[in-house]
């Protein structure tokens, strides 16, 4: 982690691998060292990129990309936490529920994707389907997990403090749990975009796994190439995102603050 | 007094003194399983009085806060509050030896746990008057040990407790910070006027605060005494002969025979000729 105390030159630092690679690939690419089939000029991939956009192409395929990861992350993501907070605060429940959720998070979603296909055929339901089993997982882990690694003896204290059940809920359990419900929406969010690119280029007719598998038809590298960037930047953008949440809910936490 | 009945302890409550709880304690006893952890403990506290109860660790000191405190249930005998067998959880407060503030809250909050939000007015100024009234925005994990406790303490009396309960409070603090934390229980114990039951191992702490030291060994009051000491104490020449007092009974010096769990292991020298580090 950059820090701000740092000079300039060094905060750049870790941005010259990249920089130096990109110069590489131009260079090797435009002198013709590389085929341009197997790996187009970064100028060209940038070409194809504001094509793309400005043909609205690529701004509707990530459109749709990114509503699908997001819905499927609410589904799956929502379920996983409502019922790691339930098994985690009800004994009887995870008695009921544990083992046979622990057998099934065992399967690897993409293990699923024949019988999804049989199921929900090649639809969006199937897309989201995969996507929300395979977020659901990390988050029904660790809410679970947070729920039950709350201190005892804060709960203890609070109960002596004349908390009600809801109170307690609410003050003690839930921000106790927080943090490692965050470790579950991170590693979720890393594994929504993974899933949903699988699940895109299976069979789909829009979104951006859609657009690279069309380009590959037609041997466009360099649209492959765009599809595979923006992957990148969600992602990316994904973490950007759990990390904000995680350092405005974890303010308190020491390891937080700055 | 001890031996008052318990209609005269109910009645006599209120003329002692409105803010502490008088307790009383009829032939408790509590075990975990086979273990007897307590037997047969009476103990009479008068309303705004500070009990110390020491005693070696593991000797159900402890347990015993807890019972009071409602934490756990006993097996036989009855906790009467003022004269009443009736829970008054509501009345009572702990201090735990760890400060136990909810590290996602920040000290004003933690000190208004369990108070409504009109309560901050009040919270202020018991901040205020253990000195912590410029942290009152912090969180906890910027606080020291000592001031930790502090903002517990506050949290504590934010409820305006009639029975505030000492768990070795000051046990993870450094000797200078427990002296200052002497001065600060005293002087708000006599503010308030709550009664206060502090559970410590360190008798010189017992003898600072306490009008009266009890002393539990296995499960058993074995001294019940009373510190005529005047406040503030100086540690003096009485204060270091009660102190030497009490500390040779916790050790059991010139007392009754050694322990069985010490004679029966020829590893351990009798009792009489160890200092034991509590």
């Amino acid at each position: 982690m950059a820090s701000p105390s740092l000079p300039r030159w060094q905060r750049l630092t870790p941005w010259l691998p990249p920089l130096a690679l990109l110069i590489l690939w131009q260079v090797l690419a435009q002198t013709g060292f590389i085929s341009v089939r197997i790996l187009p000029s970064p100028a060209s991939v940038a070409q194809a990129a504001w094509e793309l956009t400005l043909s609205g192409e690529l701004p509707y395929h990530v459109l749709v990309s990114t509503q699908r990861a997001l819905l499927g992350f609410a589904i799956g993501g929502g379920a996983g936490l409502l019922l790691g907070l339930a098994t985690g605060s009800f004994r009887q429940l995870e008695t009921l529920l544990d083992t046979s959720l622990q057998m099934l998070r065992n399967i690897p979603p993409l293990a699923l994707i024949p019988l999804v296909i049989l199921w929900f055929g090649i639809d969006e339901g199937a897309k989201l389907f995969i996507v929300s089993i395979g977020v659901f997982f990390p988050l029904y882990l660790n809410t679970f997990h947070g729920i039950r690694s709350v201190d005892p003896g804060l709960i203890e204290m609070a109960k002596s403090y004349g908390l009600s059940r809801w109170a307690l809920y609410r003050e003690v359990i839930l921000p106790g749990a927080l943090s490692s419900i965050l470790v579950g929406v991170r590693f979720s969010l890393g594994l929504m975009w993974v899933l949903l690119i699988v699940a895109e280029t299976i069979s789909a007719n829009a979104g951006i796994g859609y657009m690279t598998m069309n380009a590959r038809e037609f041997l466009r590298t360099d649209v492959v190439l765009v599809g595979i960037l923006v992957y990148a930047l969600l992602g990316k953008l994904a973490d950007l995102i759990a990390r904000a949440l995680e350092r405005f809910w974890l303010r308190w936490h020491p390891a937080y603050q700055s | 007094m001890h031996n008052h009945p318990i209609e005269t302890a109910a009645v006599a409550a209120p003329q002692l003194s409105d803010s502490g709880i008088a307790l009383r304690l009829q032939t408790i006893a509590k075990h975990y399983g086979q273990r007897q952890v307590l037997h047969d403990i009476n103990l009479e506290i008068k309303p705004g009085e500070f009990v110390a109860i020491v005693g070696r660790s593991g000797c159900g000191k402890s347990t015993l806060l807890r019972l009071v405190a409602g934490l756990e249930a006993y097996q036989a005998g009855a906790i009467l509050y003022d004269g009443v067998a009736e829970d008054r959880r509501h009345d009572t407060r702990i201090m735990f030896q760890d400060s136990r503030l909810l590290p996602w809250k920040r000290v004003i909050d933690n000190v208004l746990l369990g108070l409504g939000p009109d309560a901050f007015p009040l919270a202020q100024s018991v901040l205020n008057e253990v000195g912590l009234a410029d942290r009152a925005h912090d969180w906890p994990a910027r606080l020291s040990g000592g001031q930790r406790q502090r903002v517990a303490l506050a949290r504590a009396l934010a409820h305006q407790p009639r029975l505030l309960l000492l768990d070795e409070p000051l046990g993870a603090l450094d000797a200078l910070t427990r002296i200052e934390m002497h001065t600060l229980i005293e002087r708000l114990w006599r503010e308030h006027g709550f009664t206060a039951l502090l559970v410590t191992h360190d008798v010189t702490e017992a003898v600072a605060l306490a009008d009266r030291i009890v002393l539990i060994d296995e499960g058993c009051i074995t001294l019940n005494l009373p510190v005529p000491l005047p406040r503030p104490r100086e540690r003096g020449k009485e204060f270091a002969a009660l102190e030497e007092h009490v500390l040779r009974q916790v050790l059991k010096q010139n007392h009754y025979p050694q322990p069985l769990e010490l004679t029966a292991d020829p590893l351990w020298p009798p009792a009489g000729q160890v200092r034991w580090a509590i």
